[in-house]
């Protein structure tokens, strides 16, 4: 049988891919999240969470948060081994209930994100992320 | 870690009162998750930071749990609402007990 | 075997849809310094018509992170670089700082380099090295070290926005030569050279990777992989293990050799050290 380049380089690489199949987590996700809302149903809408579609590289997630007139906002990537990822508490001097930071997925998962309002209510939103697996690691 | 530990932090310098600004952080800092193994197979201990906090003449903006899932070098992007000339204060907590700190004066005009 | 290559070529598709070259830039603008993204390639690149940054190939999210200094990482250790300026080594007593006044007598420095000096090729590591062990009587930084990586970074970062103009001829040429040799020829198991990637299939997904021309005018770049700065060295040492070769050496004649050769297929691009990348 002869090889192709085209053929060798997709079969080196997808013993590549295999060999870094990602850690999944346990379904904690819930865990965290109930943690954090003591079990009330949050509502659809009033969160904003700002995710890439597609990040290039999972080391390094730009993701951005937003709820007018929460307290507080908590992270969760759902995919990762340890689920949650940060708790946004905003004090007096917040110029507004949102922030912005950089995070890791260990693969394609659901992020979500829930505020607790001010009024004792809870908002929820989420952002499926793709992550792929580069071509040149290097 | 701590000698390598460096923050940055954009502020500006000037504000009107009661203005909202935009402040940028970022630290260098490895963010050892725990979920690593070394070339022996051994886990390689988790070292974060574990808390990031921002103050205004002592009264809080901004205060974030922080979990191994937030990138190396952590950046963080947030409002500050500014009532009068002062100073922020930026606090970084590490897993190891050591506390990296940075300040900034701004005036209001 | 079929059905692998099927399968993964079904799943770089899939996942390049949403990640085009993006056309719409040929000038980008940082911190007030225009850098050109693209330019007409120089007349010895006999495949190709126009250079283009690997800035092109990357996502939104990615190429926002050069944009702004402060959103970009690699500053970091930029500022762990100017401490490392002002600090006093080596049996002299002397930090960079007592002879230089100031960085930007560097500016230009980064765009000439690789260049022939005294029969040898000369790399700003080589320079750094120099001064640290004949000025400063200091011990010289390892090739491809951090502390090494920051500092070239550093001197780099004065160029940003002029454009790359190594030397290909006089001198040069024979170097020049043993590069462009390099850069053809395939080697490893996947019987690869450096042109079946960055020269016949740049812009195509290498899986869910688009492959750039493999531009060096960014060096030292931030890798959002492993969130510190890559040399240029390390990077072809990275490629060459890719394709299943035994790299050469970081600082060894073969690279600084394929590094001139490689600086000149970006001659015309601006220097944009440090760049963030994939």
């Amino acid at each position: 049988m002869r090889l192709t380049r085209r053929d060798a380089l997709a079969l080196g690489l997808g013993a590549t891919a295999a060999s870094f199949l990602p850690l999944r987590a346990v379904a904690s996700a819930e865990e965290a999240i109930a943690a954090f809302t003591g079990g009330v149903e949050p509502a659809e809408g009033g969160v904003t969470l700002n995710a890439p579609e597609i990040a290039e590289n999972g080391n390094t997630v730009p993701v951005s948060v937003e709820a007018p007139g929460a307290t507080a906002i908590i992270l969760i990537a759902t995919g990762n081994p340890q689920p949650g990822v940060a708790t946004f508490n905003f004090g007096p001097l917040a110029g507004a209930q949102s922030a912005a930071t950089r995070i890791r997925l260990a693969g394609t998962q659901e992020v979500i994100a829930i505020a607790k309002m001010a009024d004792g209510g809870f908002a929820r939103a989420s952002r499926v992320v793709k992550v792929t697996i580069g071509g040149c690691g290097g | 870690m701590a000698k390598d530990v460096k923050p940055r932090v954009k502020v500006p310098k000037t504000a009107a009162a009661g203005e909202v600004i935009t402040i940028k952080t970022l630290i260098s800092h490895k963010m050892e998750s725990g979920n690593r193994k070394d070339s022996n197979g051994n886990r390689i201990p988790r070292s974060i930071i574990n808390r990031f906090t921002c103050d205004f003449n002592g009264q809080n903006v901004i205060d974030v749990e922080m979990q191994p899932a937030i990138s190396t070098n952590p950046f963080f992007e947030f409002q500050a609402k500014v009532p009068e000339s002062g100073e922020f204060k930026f606090t970084w907590y590490d897993d190891n007990g050591s506390i990296y700190e940075a300040t900034r004066a701004i005036t209001v005009s | 075997m079929r059905t692998v290559t099927t399968l993964l070529a079904a799943s770089a598709l899939l996942l390049g849809a949403g990640a085009a070259v993006a056309d719409d830039h040929d000038r980008i603008e940082i911190d007030g310094v225009v850098l050109t993204l693209r330019a007409p390639a120089p007349a010895y690149l006999e495949n190709m018509d126009e250079v283009m940054s690997g800035w092109l190939f990357r996502s939104e999210e990615t190429q926002a992170l050069q944009l702004d200094d402060f959103d970009n990482p690699a500053f970091v250790f930029l500022d762990q670089a100017m401490d490392d300026w002002s600090r006093v080594e080596g049996s002299e007593g002397k930090s960079c700082a007592s002879c230089h006044e100031d960085l930007s007598g560097f500016a230009g420095l980064k765009t000439v380099l690789p260049r022939v000096v005294d029969g040898g090729l000369q790399t700003m590591e080589d320079i750094i090295n120099a001064e640290r062990v004949n000025r400063m009587g200091a011990e010289p930084l390892k090739y491809d070290s951090a502390a090494m990586n920051r500092m070239v970074a550093l001197i780099g970062l004065q160029s940003r926005g002029m454009p790359m103009n190594v030397a290909v001829d006089g001198d040069a040429a024979p170097f020049w030569e043993q590069g462009r040799e390099l850069y053809y020829t395939r080697v490893g198991q996947l019987d690869m050279a450096c042109a079946n990637c960055h020269e016949d299939n740049y812009g195509n997904m290498i899986r869910a990777d688009r492959l750039s021309q493999g531009q060096i005018n960014g060096f030292p770049v931030y890798r959002l992989k492993n969130a510190k700065l890559n040399s240029v060295h390390g990077r072809f040492k990275g490629c060459m293990k890719n394709i299943r070769a035994t790299p050469y050496k970081p600082g060894s004649e073969e690279f600084k050799a394929l590094e001139l050769y490689v600086a000149s297929r970006g001659n015309g691009l601006s220097v944009e050290t440090p760049s963030v990348r994939n």
